[in-house]
């Protein structure tokens, strides 16, 4: 199978060790990858903060790098959501005929990574060894948007040597929000420190997530706070392998 | 009316301050945080085991969501049969178009039926258009009867929710303030204690008051009724021993036929407080001779609903039962409670509800007021798209600040702009990043992470750090491994 990676513009600037584990999971899955070297941002930021206009471009731009792309694998759920709730109402608004239909031809061909590897590869078990606590962190547009249901913990309930960790409170959001974690900064915090307190209940070494947005929140609180865990996107946990374990694809 | 004095909880989106304001002064509050959060999680672990049971839950909710609607789209027709038919049956309506109006109607009335006084059932739209400060300037003393209205009329505490209004204040509190303001020194904090010191503070009070106000959760066009539905049935009595009986609804609150309240009443309790049925419903239809209120009246409120009619994405916002699962469902307002939101509104629902009732020249910080996890729209039993009118509104405000001088060099709007153009070019875009990996260098500790960051950053640095920028970008160590393989 081919797959175009979208790797989204804070994956790409911020955490491109996310990305080297997908080509490296998905490449070991038979995966024939491809990169389009013109891809910059989905619009996500552009349009949660109220800038219609300047989503409305970036997503057009997404949708005419993409239009003729057989399948596009985004690790990002937030991002995907973005596409898929979004879009449609900016092209009907902003829009013209010809980009509404490229849109509705790519949009079925716009996969999360879980979604793309239980779905379209159809495998749960990926081969992976991650011998760790782990905790998993649902994201809001995973659980609420793209409705992921039970996916990530059937990718991590193949991972050998990992003990999941049930977190309490699981589908409650952890405060990150985009420009409303700096917009609404003290209330982010407040909703943070709830949900790292849950997190950190669990005793995990490792919260794992499909965003690494909510991650990059988590993370910046558990570090300024020496929590001892670590915060690691399901795409690293599910390329690391026994010859070739996390820290060598870090 | 004068703003009111600094300090005091202002749920008037005129003089209230912007949401992140008004959350600091509640997050600085650890007593009424616990009192929230506590109380949210009560309602939400009764609800969820309710909605559970029903195994028709996302029927109910999709047979919810079309009939209001449709209710929407017909809304006129409706009215006017509503009107119709509570007329015949020997209630008055009347139409008013603004807050101001409404409440020179209801004075007008009250002065009619020679009142100094009047007791309520809970409406959070009286609080909508600030009716008892109005009706107290004007020398009309008003009572609430909702037991969670008395502990904040007698409190002088504003309502921070619109089913549980006080949901904020704990057993000790109640205790506190009934004890100060009822006189009774030695009153214990047993709930059948206080609900005994209520009891009889309210007795008094039906039995001497011959006016009453109350809301309505629904209006039925088939029969020109009033629904109100309760716990503890202080608007029964309401509804038996006065004279008089003034019921101030929004026009969006209509339903088609009697049938449709089947649907309705299923989904509210449940939403609203985890019950299968709420303990009171009354249903009260004009004027029955002998029994209950003699004179009725129905005071319709336009104020700003109409407006909302007119919209396509915000229309949905006039489903609204009220049921306040939205509410309890919210990580923001378990976190800041309703008095943060600076309206009797607080929040998802009140986050679109109430810009758009000031016509978006108050509330703007509203829309922001959300991290848009979803958590409302999951919950709302007539499904609206909370994040999606977030969205919208979000727009609207930026269309309006955008131009403005003062927010050119605003570092949202300027980084926004200029985000913008980098993302339209991927060299634009890659250029920037190989530049920021730069800057960013001067703010990186040894350890590999920032802990401050100056201006905007600053608001993300206050409670986390941020891992220092990668040496070389995804990108980058695609193309270096592409040009490696050939």
């Amino acid at each position: 199978m081919r797959a175009s990676l979208f790797i989204t513009c804070y994956n790409d600037t911020l955490y491109p060790e996310t990305g080297r584990a997908v080509v490296a999971l998905l490449e070991r899955l038979g995966v024939e990858l491809d990169f389009h070297p013109k891809q910059t941002c989905c619009g996500q930021m552009h349009a949660n903060t109220g800038f219609r206009g300047e989503a409305y471009s970036q997503a057009k731009r997404f949708v005419q790098l993409y239009r003729d792309t057989e399948t596009v694998v985004v690790p990002s759920s937030s991002c995907v959501a973005m596409i898929r709730d979004q879009y449609p109402g900016l092209f009907e608004e902003l829009g013209n005929e010809t980009l509404r239909s490229d849109f509705k031809a790519l949009l079925p061909r716009v996969f999360e990574l879980s979604e793309f590897l239980i779905d379209q590869l159809g495998i749960d078990d990926v081969g992976a060894y991650f011998p760790h606590r782990v905790v998993y962190h649902a994201s809001c547009h995973g659980v609420r948007a793209l409705h992921l249901g039970d996916r990530p913990y059937r990718l991590l309930a193949k991972v050998r040597g990992l003990d999941l960790a049930t977190l309490p409170n699981v589908e409650r959001c952890c405060g990150f929000g985009g420009t409303f974690s700096v917009k609404n900064a003290e209330v982010s915090s407040a909703m943070m420190a709830a949900k790292l307190q849950d997190v950190v209940s669990t005793g995990a070494e490792y919260c794992t997530a499909l965003d690494n947005s909510c991650l990059m929140h988590l993370g910046g609180a558990m570090h300024r706070q020496y929590a001892a865990m670590k915060t690691i996107h399901l795409a690293q946990i599910l390329a690391a392998t026994e010859s070739c374990p996390v820290e060598a694809l870090a | 009316m004068t703003q009111p004095a600094p300090n005091h909880v202002v749920l008037d989106p005129r003089f209230a301050p912007p949401f992140p304001e008004g959350a600091l002064n509640v997050l600085r509050n650890p007593q009424l945080r616990k009192n929230v959060a506590h109380a949210i999680d009560v309602i939400q672990s009764k609800r969820g085991k309710l909605v559970a049971e029903k195994t028709d839950w996302q029927e109910l909710r999709t047979a919810a969501s079309a009939l209001r609607a449709h209710v929407l789209e017909n809304l006129d027709t409706y009215l006017e049969e509503f009107e119709a038919r509570c007329t015949a049956a020997g209630g008055q309506v009347h139409w008013a178009a603004d807050a101001r109006q409404a409440r020179q109607i209801i004075l007008g009335l009250l002065r009619q039926e020679g009142a100094r006084e009047v007791i309520k059932i809970k409406t959070m739209t009286s609080g909508e258009i600030q009716l008892n400060p109005f009706l107290e300037a004007h020398g009309i003393k008003t009572y609430e009867t909702d037991l969670a209205e008395i502990i904040l009329q007698l409190g002088d505490e504003e309502p921070s929710h619109i089913v549980v209004p006080a949901l904020h204040v704990n057993r000790a509190q109640v205790r506190e303030i009934f004890a100060r303001r009822m006189g009774l020194e030695h009153l214990s904090d047993d709930p059948q204690a206080l609900t005994a010191a209520a009891r009889t503070y309210l007795r008094q009070k039906f039995l001497t008051i011959p006016t009453a106000i109350s809301g309505a959760n629904f209006l039925v066009a088939e029969t020109g009724a009033v629904a109100v539905v309760e716990s503890e049935g202080n608007g029964r009595m309401c509804l038996t021993l006065p004279r008089a009986m003034i019921t101030l609804a929004g026009i969006e609150k209509v339903l088609p036929r009697f049938d449709d309240l089947e649907v309705m009443l299923q989904l509210l309790a449940r939403s609203a407080t985890g019950e299968r049925m709420n303990p009171y419903t009354s249903l009260w239809t004009g004027i029955t001779p002998g029994d209950g209120p003699q004179r009725f009246h129905v005071v319709l409120l336009d104020n700003g609903r109409s407006a909302m009619l007119r919209r396509p994405v915000e229309r949905q916002t006039l489903k609204c039962i009220r049921c306040a699962a939205c509410m309890n469902a919210c990580p923001v307002y378990r976190q800041t409670g309703g008095h943060a939101y600076g309206s009797v509104y607080p929040g998802p629902i009140g986050a679109i509800l109430t810009p758009q009732l000031m016509h978006l020249h108050h509330a703007q910080t509203l829309p922001y007021a959300s991290s848009l996890c979803g958590a409302c729209y999951e919950v709302c039993p007539v499904k609206i798209n909370i994040p999606q009118v977030l969205l919208e509104l979000r727009s609207q405000v930026t269309n309006q600040e955008r131009h403005q001088v003062a927010r050119f060099l605003d570092p949202m709007y300027l980084g926004l702009r200029v985000a913008n153009l980098l993302f339209a070019r991927a060299w634009r875009f890659h250029l920037a990043q190989r530049l920021g990996r730069i800057g960013i260098r001067l703010f990186t500790r040894k350890d590999g992470w920032i802990h401050s960051l100056p201006g905007i950053g600053g608001k993300w640095t206050q409670t986390r750090d941020l891992r220092g920028f990668p040496r070389q970008t995804f990108h980058e160590w695609w193309a270096a491994r592409d040009k490696e393989a050939k």
